[in-house]
């Protein structure tokens, strides 16, 4: 065992951090900064621009592909020293970095990598994920969206797709979707699946703001009528819709680790912060330090399960429903702790003043960590992964397996 | 970076684990408790002649000279088996105080005894329910010459105090902290066993009237160093423990029919075990982390051991108790074998420090 760098990695990061130290601050938010929606939008482009003039966009996607050709590892080291630099990245880039690109490397055409990678790895190209709807949430291959095939004769063969997607997060502002449908109903749910990237300005695209609990409204109704897809644009063999978006999913899985040591900030804030004219603060209450400490040890956990898990990644295995716990710990563990965040803060929280930075910080995290336990895998889903898959329990009753859909 | 044991750890553990298993089966801790024993001693002569006892003992002394993290692997397995050992008394404990601060005579003349399991050691802090942590101890070391003198006092409970030959026990020695060193086959030495929670682990009153003993050169940081050291091998026992809960509660429920089905399939358990096995994911990788530092970044050790110690134990209470819920009436039972880990896991948590100490020391050091 040895967590210090390796010769290699340490060369990795002393490269990236030079680089860093030249290009980062110019990108960086201002302390207090706030961005409107277009303007963080706007940045994170730039700064996807500055990576890939740099080398450093698409650390782990082959040469081929625009990517650095680079470890886990490097990926990993890179991402621990960008997450120095406060930069504005948007949703709308990690999307497509994370999943747009897992799914084209392994499910692209030739001719549709060399269409989409580059221009997505320089940040010209922006992605949404249509994938859920009303009806398809955790259980999505139950999707109704449906891909008709219309045989051309001058252009080529097209797909016709009609349907509602929903919670399309960014769908406003992307430029492309990974969208599933349905091209076979007579199939059973997971077999009748296709999967297409669809051009956001076609005919028949519309997407709809729907407002959430944050007061934002980052994500979206999609509808979809009458919109023509050609067929080079279906990504992998009819009938592989499951098999891509379960690629897309596990880019979202892996992804999902922070390197930000939250608790830890906490602690330092409370340290920071007294609490009335005694002089003391939240600190000296015994059951904040073992609820706080009790936190930390989770946190810390969370970061060495990633390590290990990487360790497995880097020597070619895979951590398969190992890497949703660190998912479902984290989710659980933020939201727990951003609660008592709220309770040592006190009065203060229940109504912030303006400028009080921290404070809005923290009812916007406290808002946005239900999120955590729903999107990208819910608690309950990923429970029963970690149950059937790594402890190898019976999987659930389930009335509608190999049911044709249009016998559901 | 590589954050996995290496490949003689993994054989290490792996010897551990089959030597434990085949010796000390459930069937084997029953007998025991059946007969009141407070040590497996043919098995703790094994482990000696193997080596196991004397892992994390300089070569010099008879032992192989192995780092934290290769012991943390057989503790690791010694609560997988909760064997009936004063592994964590004698070796971590005892022997852990002597190589950290006795004088090259006091090495020479016990921890060879260690390694071999010739000698049974432990370590006599507590004085009822007082916080042995806070004040001065009330067990008095009064010098007669040298580093040598007696002591008087009573340390309670002390883990393994009716196996163990020798003693360090925390004094009070001219107004400090100190370790004194005692001979327990001694007149002025007197034990009465108490009635331990934990029937595999025994836990001794020892009085000390004016008993001769000599100082160890450590003071309270030396005290807060080797309880950070025990801390990270307690939290290896604990994870041990917990997989063992684990493993069986996963058997019941798979063997087990309830209402036409296994009760695997019931997501009321599946989820209640999956949980457990992410807690056990947690602390197991604060131990690896802890068990590294305690080598390699000792600045690091006091906040990785007791996240290892909070996160382990916290694992493991879950993992006990829910061992037994799973199993239903038949937990309740001596002859299933669920009782041996819910009985050790509140001796580890109360042992050393509870959560809130351990909760302090990482809120101090957590920067
Ligand atoms: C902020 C946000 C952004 C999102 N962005 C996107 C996006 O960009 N693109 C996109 O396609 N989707 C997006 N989603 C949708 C997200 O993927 C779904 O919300 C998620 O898959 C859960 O589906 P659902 O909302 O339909 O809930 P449901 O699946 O209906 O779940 C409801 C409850 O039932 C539980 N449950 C589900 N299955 C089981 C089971 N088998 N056993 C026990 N309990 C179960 C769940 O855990 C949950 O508690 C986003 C969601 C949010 C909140």
């Amino acid at each position: 065992m040895d967590f210090n760098d390796t010769p290699e990695e340490a060369a990795f990061r002393a490269e990236a951090r030079a680089w860093l130290a030249a290009h980062a601050p110019a990108h960086a938010l201002r302390e207090g900064e706030r961005l409107e929606d277009a303007e963080e939008a706007r940045r994170g482009r730039a700064w996807q621009r500055a990576l890939y003039d740099g080398g450093f966009a698409g650390i782990t996607l082959p040469r081929e592909l625009g990517g650095r050709g680079g470890t886990v590892i490097e990926a990993v080291v890179f991402h621990e020293e960008e997450s120095r630099y406060n930069i504005p990245k948007g949703p709308y880039i990690t999307i497509g970095l994370g999943m747009a690109l897992h799914v084209l490397a392994h499910h692209g055409s030739p001719e549709q990598k060399a269409r989409y990678c580059e221009p997505t790895l320089k940040g010209e190209m922006t992605w949404c994920q249509l994938f859920s709807e009303p009806s398809a949430g955790s259980d999505l291959a139950n999707l109704r969206t449906k891909a008709a095939k219309e045989e051309g004769a001058r252009e080529g063969d097209e797909w016709v797709v009609n349907g509602q997607k929903v919670w399309s997060s960014w769908a406003h502002h992307a430029d492309w979707g990974l969208l599933v449908a349905r091209h076979d109903p007579s199939l059973p749910k997971h077999k009748g699946l296709s999967f297409f990237l669809v051009d956001m300005k076609t005919p028949g695209v519309e997407t709809r703001p729907i407002r959430q609990i944050s007061g934002a409204s980052d994500f979206n109704e999609t509808f979809l009528t009458d919109v023509r897809i050609p067929d080079a644009n279906r990504l992998g063999k009819v009938g592989d819709g499951w098999a891509c978006c379960m690629t897309v999913l596990s880019s979202e899985r892996i992804g999902s680790g922070s390197p930000r040591e939250a608790v830890q900030e906490m602690v330092e804030y409370i340290r920071r912060t007294g609490r009335g004219a005694d002089g003391g603060n939240a600190l000296d209450s015994a059951a904040n330090r073992v609820a706080l400490a009790q936190a930390l040890a989770e946190e810390r956990g969370e970061k060495y399960l990633a390590a290990r898990l990487r360790t497995m990644i880097s020597r070619g295995e895979d951590p398969g429903a190992m890497a949703a716990m660190i998912k479902l710990a984290y989710a659980g563990r933020n939201q727990k702790m951003l609660g008592l965040g709220m309770e040592v803060r006190g009065l203060d929280a229940l109504a912030a003043a303006p400028d009080a930075g921290d404070t809005l910080g923290l009812h916007y995290e406290y808002i946005w960590s239900t999120v955590m336990r729903i999107a990208g895998g819910a608690d309950e889903v990923l429970r029963n992964q970690i149950a059937e898959r790594v402890l190898g329990m019976p999987g659930d009753w389930r009335p509608d397996k190999n049911v044709p859909f249009d016998q559901l | 970076m590589n954050f996995d044991l290496s490949d003689e750890q993994k054989m290490l553990a792996e010897q551990a684990r089959g030597l434990l298993a085949e010796r000390s089966p459930p069937a084997r801790l029953r007998q025991l408790i059946g007969e009141g024993a407070e040590l497996d001693a043919p098995l703790w002569r094994e482990l000696g002649e193997m080596g196991f006892l004397g892992a994390a003992i300089a070569e010099a002394h008879g032992g192989l000279g192995l780092t934290a993290l290769d012991l943390a692997v057989i503790s690791l397995e010694l609560g997988r088996a909760n064997a009936c050992l004063p592994f964590f008394s004698s070796v971590v404990l005892a022997g852990g105080a002597l190589s950290a601060c006795g004088s090259a005579a006091q090495q020479a003349a016990w921890l060879p005894g260690i390694a071999s399991g010739e000698k049974i050691g432990t370590f006599a802090y507590a004085e009822g329910p007082a916080d042995w942590r806070a004040a001065l101890p009330a067990t008095t070391f009064a010098a007669t010459s040298g580093n040598e003198g007696r002591i008087t006092g009573t340390k309670s409970p002390v883990a393994d105090g009716g196996v163990a030959g020798f003693a360090v026990v925390l004094v009070n020695a001219g107004g400090a902290q100190a370790f004194a060193l005692v001979d327990l086959d001694q007149p002025e030495v007197s034990r009465t066993r108490l009635d331990s929670f934990d029937q595999l682990r025994g836990h001794h009153a020892i009085s000390f009237a004016g008993a001769k003993a000599e100082l160890l050169a450590g003071d309270a940081d030396t005290l807060a160093r080797l309880l950070d050291q025990a801390a990270v091998q307690a939290a290896f026992e604990a994870v041990g423990g917990a997989q063992a809960c684990l493993t069986m509660a996963r058997e019941y429920a798979l063997d087990r029919q309830i209402f036409g089905r296994s009760l695997a399939s019931y997501q009321a358990i599946k989820h209640r075990l999956a949980d457990i096995a992410v807690a056990i994911e947690l602390a197991l990788s604060n131990a690896y982390y802890a068990g590294w530092a305690a080598q390699n970044a000792p600045d690091e050790l006091p906040a990785a051991a007791a996240a290892a110690r909070l996160t382990a134990l916290a694992a493991f209470k879950n993992a006990a108790r829910e061992n037994i819920q799973v199993h239903g009436g038949i937990g309740y039972t001596f002859e299933a074998n669920c009782h041996f880990y819910y009985r050790r896991e509140r001796t580890l948590a109360l042992s050393l420090g509870g959560r809130e100490v351990w909760a302090d020391r990482l809120i101090a050091h957590s920067a």
